[in-house]
């Protein structure tokens, strides 16, 4: 119809070019604190026995999902273990942790700041749709172009693809604390503050572990897409199964990552639980 | 010790809220402003003063505003016109800092009707909680919360989660958590309406006693009229966001300003509200302690009356004396007509003062089988209680007749 076509993929391409310039020193210092993190994670974690870290997260279990909780986690580490992709196994936790640290220390503010203002609700709330709705592949693309290939774009896709449920359910869980509480404490001269870390974080605590809960579990579902750009784990090995046709691989790669995931999933809807009583 | 000073406060929700206030000063009702400019009326033109130590009610259906006055009080609504005065400071002029600071100094908390109580906290963490805001060292408010915990009666669930808790024992916590602060000014909104009729009754009379030794400024909200009368000093009653009438119990009843109050009043429970003073009946006839037994007679038999009140000079109670009995002693002592009764004639008469509750006078009444006479504290005459009074009062839109007396301040100078 146009005459001319409208040069989107010239922006986008000049925009992240010069980005990438001029900004290069936000981006490396970003590399390197995701970096740093990952690689303190995935060494903690393979520092210890496996004997003793199955035992570590088989306690975990216990304490927030009950005894048959814990003998299936256990089990399903041994599971792991045996079938030689220990390594590979907290790699994959060690990324998503890496993520789910990034979700946290930005989702909970940016959550806790649109459930204070309409306002600014009303303006991340698309953003969040956009990002909700955005297939995760294009994820990659600025991820790659602004960091290179491997682990770090792999946990930056993550991050952008987990945080958006946190930050929603942290805005509700906080609208949701019923108006006579806030009155309650506003009636006794609470401050702003105090309001927030003793009223209205504490009555949403469930709600916001419920977000939590959701952004690791779409953390997990980026580990095989992350490990084409990649960021290695388990999901290097489900790619491997597929492309070299190795269908009893890449189900045992894909086993390892429901069994991480059935274990987050359990232990994080415990600490929702964790402060009611009975 | 805190003053409140309401003055002309409004409040109205809404954009641009000034626009109700040229319709509702040409007289135009509630609904009419709401339906035209979208606003909704909380209170409009409300003036009144709390004294220190006073227990206030704001009474009122659903809708009427008085949820919304309570909250204009500590501002938790801002009022749209007027000022509040508390101890000399007009809090509608503060800023949020000053405001804060203010409500921690002048308002033991709230108390809510749904108790709103925190529940990831125990009772004892929900009892701390103002003190908490406030700063105070973790011993020390500790202490006084479980002080607290001990005067509402809560002792052995300091470490219970409010699920844990009926909801009687809900409010006990909400109302302790408002005790443990030493503020003065106690604001409670509804705070027994959700219990169940017996408890509402038991929490009210612990109020009440409670009350007799702390002597806070509470401001209590309610629907409930018996409520309102049994544990308000004045009684302040909305309707539509303007307030109708104000007054004691006994003005309200006795004289309710208009069909919606009338129609309110009819409805209730009036033994706790009247008192002996309210239904007593002028005493029309009463023989004199220099009167010989045949004037007594003759007083006697003129009154038509089976006993007469024995007074003297300056009024003052020396007993009654028995019709039949004055007659058979004249019969006996034909010779002296002038004497004086014997002290064996006289009997005692059963007394109350004039602020005698009705309940009382009744139990009286059905025990003794003379007159109820009503004496003052100088044992001064005042009036006598007759059956029929009694009744009477406890039928709908009674009014007593002007008898001299009809409350405490108008009493002594009504009198003779």
């Amino acid at each position: 119809m146009l005459p001319f076509r409208i040069p989107i993929r010239d922006w986008i391409s000049s925009m992240v070019d010069y980005l990438s310039t001029q900004f290069a020193v936000v981006f490396d210092s970003i590399s390197d604190l995701v970096l740093f993190l990952v690689d303190n994670f995935k060494d903690g974690l393979l520092a210890l026995h496996p004997l003793v870290l199955i035992v570590i997260i088989g306690l975990i279990t216990y304490r927030m999902a009950g005894l048959t909780m814990a003998i299936v986690a256990v089990f399903g580490l041994f599971i792991v273990e045996n079938i030689g992709l220990w390594i590979a196994f907290n790699e994959t936790l060690a990324l998503v942790l890496s993520a789910e640290v990034f979700v946290v220390v930005l989702g909970l503010p940016l959550g806790i700041l649109a459930a204070g203002s309409d306002r600014f609700n009303g303006l991340i709330r698309p953003i969040l749709d956009f990002m909700q709705t955005m297939p995760a592949f294009v994820y990659l693309i600025p991820a790659v172009m602004f960091f290179g290939l491997g682990l770090v774009p792999g946990v930056i896709a993550t991050f952008v693809f987990a945080i958006p449920p946190l930050i929603r359910l942290t805005n509700l869980g906080i609208r949701q604390v019923p108006k006579e509480l806030i009155e309650a404490s506003d009636a006794f001269g609470a401050t702003r503050t105090q309001k927030l870390l003793k009223v209205q974080m504490p009555v949403a605590l469930p709600t916001v572990m419920a977000g939590v809960n959701q952004s690791i579990m779409l953390g997990l579902s980026m580990v095989v897409i992350a490990a084409m750009i990649g960021a290695g784990g388990l999901g290097a090995d489900v790619l491997r199964g597929i492309s070299r046709l190795q269908v009893g691989q890449g189900f045992e790669a894909g086993l390892a990552v429901v069994i991480l995931a059935i274990i987050l999933d359990r232990i994080t809807a415990g600490f929702g639980q964790m402060k009611k009583p009975n | 010790m805190s003053t409140i000073e309401v003055k002309n406060i409004s409040k109205i929700f809404g954009p641009r809220p000034e626009r109700a206030f040229k319709l509702l000063e040409q007289g135009m009702s509630k609904e009419e402003v709401q339906k035209k400019l979208g606003l909704v009326i909380g209170v409009y033109d409300i003036s009144f003063e709390v004294k220190s130590g006073e227990v206030f009610v704001i009474m009122g259906l659903s809708g009427s505003g008085k949820s919304t006055l309570e909250r204009l009080l500590n501002r938790l609504h801002d009022p749209t016109r007027g000022s509040i005065i508390i101890d000399g400071k007009d809090i509608t002029k503060m800023d949020h800092k000053e405001l804060i600071q203010f409500r921690r100094k002048a308002f033991s908390g709230m108390v809510f009707q749904n108790f709103a109580i925190l529940p990831h906290r125990t009772v004892l963490g929900n009892v701390e909680f103002g003190l908490e805001l406030h700063g105070i060292d973790k011993e020390k408010r500790q202490k006084r919360a479980r002080e607290v915990i001990e005067v509402v009666g809560l002792q052995g669930y300091e470490n219970s989660y409010p699920s844990e808790l009926s909801g009687g024992m809900q409010q006990r916590v909400g109302l302790a958590r408002g005790l443990a602060l030493d503020a003065d000014i106690l604001l409670m909104d509804e705070a027994f309406s959700a219990l169940d009729p017996l408890i509402r009754r038991e929490m009210q009379d612990e109020l009440l006693e409670l009350q007799t030794k702390m002597k806070k400024t509470i401001i209590f909200v309610t629907h409930d009229l018996d409520e309102a009368f049994k544990i308000g000093d004045r009684i302040a009653i909305l309707k539509d966001g303007k307030m109708v009438q104000l007054g004691t119990a006994e003005e309200i009843i006795v004289n309710p300003k208009d069909e919606y109050v009338r129609a309110f009043v009819e409805g209730l429970d009036r033994t706790g509200v009247f008192t002996a003073g309210t239904i007593m009946q002028p005493v029309k006839a009463t023989a004199h302690v220099n009167d010989g037994l045949n004037t007594v007679l003759h007083k006697i038999r003129r009154a038509g009356l089976s006993s007469m009140l024995l007074v003297d000079s300056e009024r003052k109670l020396h007993g009654y004396l028995k019709a039949e009995e004055v007659a058979e002693e004249v019969k006996k002592k034909s010779v002296d007509e002038e004497k004086k009764p014997d002290s064996s004639l006289i009997h005692t008469p059963e007394t109350v003062h004039p602020d005698t509750q009705l309940t009382e006078v009744i139990e009286l009444y059905s025990e003794s089988a003379g007159p109820i006479a009503v004496v003052d504290d100088n044992n001064k005459l005042r009036g006598v209680i007759v059956r029929g009074a009694i009744i009477a009062a406890l039928s709908k839109g009674y009014k007593p007749e002007d008898n001299g007396y009809t409350s405490e301040t108008t009493a002594d100078e009504k009198v003779e």
